[in-house]
C-alpha cells in the first residue's frame, strides 16, 4: 500500500483534489483542540496544544515516549478524571461545545468518543456480553436486534468468523490479537463519533497487525479516527493527518504525506528518520 | 574454585536449614491432625450428629452445637459480608484516592488483629448486659464484628489488583461507576472475594472467647435466637475441662469436626483462589 492519503483519494467518489491543503480547507473538523495545557499534579503534561481532528479522517500522533500523546487523547474522552489530581485547562471542542465545561455529562461523552487501549482489555464475561454490554448501557434493545448489533460490530472488527461459533466462551480465552478486535467491535458497537486508539497495535505480532491496521482504513468511512503509535510506518500507512509532539509540546501539524515527506521542524525531521526518538 | 567450593557449602547450609524449617512447621501440624484424628475418629458416629450432649456419664452427641454454631455463623456471614464487601467497595473503588479511605484502611487492620475476647467483652457490654441475659443473636453479632475485617480486607485487595485498564475501558464505554464496579470490577474480583468470605468463615467457626461472653452454652437443643445458644467451641471448652471421659471423648470428637470443616473450607478457598488464575 502506497500512502493512505492516495488511497483515499483513488477511491473517493467526490471529485479527486490536487492538494492535501485543499483537502483539509473542505472537511469538518470534528474536534478542535485550542490552547490546552495539562497537568498531573503539579507536573505540566501539555503544553499549550492547539490540533484539529477532521470528521471521518484519521489523525496520528507521533513522538518519543513520555511526549504527551497519550495524555492528549486521554482528555479527549476526560477518561483521566478518573484520577484526582489530573486536570486540563483550556477548549476541546466536539462539535462546538467544550467537553471540558464542568457540566458536560461524561458517561454520554465518553458514549460519543471510544477508546481503544495499548493492552486488550475484555471484559470478564463471554464474547457476546462484552459487545452486548455496551450496547444495552445507552439502547434498549431486544434480544434479535442484539443478536444483530453484536454480528455486525464483530464483522465490523474481522473477528466474526473467528469466533461466530463461541460467542458464549469467556473473552479472555481469545488471543491478543483477537481481544484487542474484540475490544475494537465494542467500541463501535455502541456507535461512537470519534474512537481514539492509544497503541492498539503494540502488543500485537505484525499479522494481527496488519488485520487491525486493515480494520482502521474501513472505520474512517464513518468515524472520526485519533491513533497514538510509536511505529512510523503505522502512521505513514494509515492516517490522513499526522501531529508530532516532543515534550509536552505540539511541534507539527499536516497532512501526512507532507509530514512524512517535507517536514518543516527540524525535530520532526530528525524523529522520523530515527536520530533521535 | 575457592570461590565456588564456599558459594556451594553456603548454599547447601542455608538449604538445609530452610528444609528442617518447613520440617519443623509441618512436623507440628502433621502431630496436631495425627492426635485429633487418633483421639477423635473413634468418637465418630451417627449418634454425634443426632444426639444431644449428654450428662455426665450418659450417652449422646453433639446435635445441638453443631445446630448452633451453623445458625451463628450463618447469621454473622449474613450481617458481616454486605457490610464488609461494601466498605471494602468503598475503599478500593469510590474513596481510592481519599483521606477516609486511608483512615477507614488503618483502623480496619487494628480490627484485623484485635484480640477476639475484646470482641467478645465489647458485645458483652453492649448486647448481653443490656438485654440481661445470653443469646444467641449476640454470639451471632460478635462473630459479624470479627467477619468484617477479613471481609473488608480481602475485598479491598482484589479490588485493587483489578487491572486499571479495565477500569477505564469500561469508562471509555461511557458506563456510569456503578456499572463499572457491578459489571466488571466485581466480575473480575469474583473468586477472590468469595475466598476471603470463605477464610472468614473458617476464622470464626473456632472462636470460644467471644462466644463465652456472649452465647455462653445451652445443653439442650434451642434455634431460639433470644436464648443462649449450644456451640462447638464453647461444648469443646466445657467438655475438655471436665473430669469426665466420656464428655473429653466428645470434646476430641467435636475438635475434629471443626478442623475437618475449617479444612474443607480453606481448600476450597484454595480451589477458588487457582481457578481464578486460570481464567
Amino acid at each position: 500500500m502506497s500512502t493512505s492519503m492516495a488511497a483515499v483519494h483513488g477511491s473517493s467518489p467526490v471529485p479527486i483534489v490536487a492538494h492535501a491543503a485543499d483537502a483539509a480547507a473542505a472537511m469538518e473538523e470534528k474536534v478542535t483542540v485550542r490552547g490546552l495545557n495539562f497537568y498531573y499534579g503539579g507536573n505540566r503534561a501539555l503544553k499549550d496544544i492547539n490540533v484539529s481532528l477532521y470528521a471521518k479522517r484519521v489523525t496520528a500522533f507521533i513522538g518519543p515516549s513520555g511526549c504527551g500523546k497519550s495524555t492528549l487523547l486521554r482528555v479527549l474522552n476526560r477518561v483521566y478524571d478518573l484520577y484526582p489530581h489530573q486536570r486540563a485547562e483550556g477548549e476541546v471542542m466536539l462539535d462546538g461545545e467544550n467537553i471540558l465545561m464542568p457540566a458536560q455529562d461524561l458517561n454520554l461523552l465518553r458514549a460519543r468518543v471510544g477508546m481503544v487501549f495499548q493492552k486488550p482489555t475484555p471484559f470478564p464475561m463471554s464474547i457476546y456480553e462484552n459487545i452486548a454490554f455496551g450496547v444495552r448501557l445507552y439502547e434498549r434493545a431486544g434480544k434479535a436486534d442484539l443478536d444483530m448489533r453484536v454480528e455486525q460490530a464483530l464483522r465490523r472488527a474481522a473477528l466474526w468468523d473467528e469466533v461466530k461459533d463461541k460467542l458464549g466462551a469467556n473473552g479472555l480465552s481469545l488471543s491478543g490479537g483477537q481481544q484487542q478486535r474484540l475490544c475494537i467491535a465494542r467500541t463501535v458497537a455502541v456507535k461512537p463519533e470519534v474512537i481514539l486508539l492509544d497503541e492498539p497495535c503494540s502488543a500485537l505480532d505484525p499479522i494481527s497487525t496488519a488485520k487491525i491496521e486493515g480494520l482502521i482504513d474501513e472505520l474512517k468511512d464513518d468515524y472520526t479516527i485519533a491513533i497514538v503509535t510509536h511505529n512510523m510506518q503505522q502512521a505513514a500507512r494509515c492516517s490522513d493527518f499526522t501531529a508530532f509532539m516532543y515534550l509536552g509540546e505540539l511541534v507539527e501539524y499536516g497532512t501526512t504525506s507532507k509530514m512524512f515527506t517535507t517536514p518543516t521542524d527540524r525535530r520532526t525531521q530528525d524523529y522520523i528518520t530515527g536520530r533521535f526518538g | 574454585m575457592d570461590l565456588y567450593a564456599r558459594r556451594r557449602l553456603r548454599n547447601r547450609i542455608v538449604m538445609v536449614l530452610s528444609y528442617a524449617a518447613t520440617g519443623v512447621g509441618l512436623g507440628w501440624l502433621a502431630l496436631i491432625l495425627g492426635t485429633l484424628l487418633f483421639e477423635g475418629a473413634s468418637g465418630l458416629s451417627l449418634k454425634v450428629f443426632t444426639e444431644m450432649t449428654p450428662p455426665p456419664g450418659a450417652d449422646g452427641g453433639l446435635l445441638n452445637p453443631i445446630v448452633g454454631s451453623l445458625i451463628m455463623t450463618a447469621i454473622a456471614v449474613a450481617i458481616g459480608t454486605p457490610v464488609g464487601i461494601l466498605a471494602g467497595t468503598y475503599m478500593a473503588e469510590y474513596g481510592r484516592y481519599s483521606k477516609l479511605a486511608h483512615v477507614v484502611r488503618f483502623i480496619n487492620d487494628i480490627l484485623l488483629s484485635a484480640p477476639s475476647i475484646v470482641i467478645g467483652l465489647f458485645i458483652y457490654e453492649v448486647m448481653v448486659a443490656p438485654m440481661g441475659h445470653f443469646s444467641g443473636i449476640a454470639g451471632s453479632v460478635a462473630l459479624a464484628v470479627l467477619v468484617i475485617p477479613v471481609v473488608v480486607r480481602t475485598t479491598e485487595d482484589m479490588l485493587s489488583l483489578v487491572p486499571k485498564e479495565l477500569r477505564e475501558a469500561a469508562t471509555a464505554l461511557g458506563m456510569p461507576l456503578a456499572y463499572v464496579i457491578g459489571k466488571v470490577s466485581y466480575r473480575a474480583a469474583r473468586a477472590g472475594i468469595i475466598t476471603g468470605i470463605l477464610l472468614a468463615i473458617a476464622r470464626i467457626s473456632g472462636e470460644t472467647a467471644p462466644i463465652l461472653f456472649t452465647a455462653l452454652n445451652n445443653q439442650f437443643f434451642s434455634t431460639n435466637l433470644n436464648a443462649p445458644m449450644a456451640s462447638l467451641p464453647a461444648v469443646i471448652f466445657q467438655f475438655a475441662l471436665s473430669p469426665y471421659q466420656d464428655w473429653q471423648k466428645l470434646a476430641w470428637t467435636g475438635a475434629l469436626i471443626i478442623t475437618m470443616a475449617v479444612l474443607a473450607l480453606s481448600i476450597t478457598a484454595r480451589m477458588l483462589a487457582s481457578s481464578r488464575k486460570m481464567s
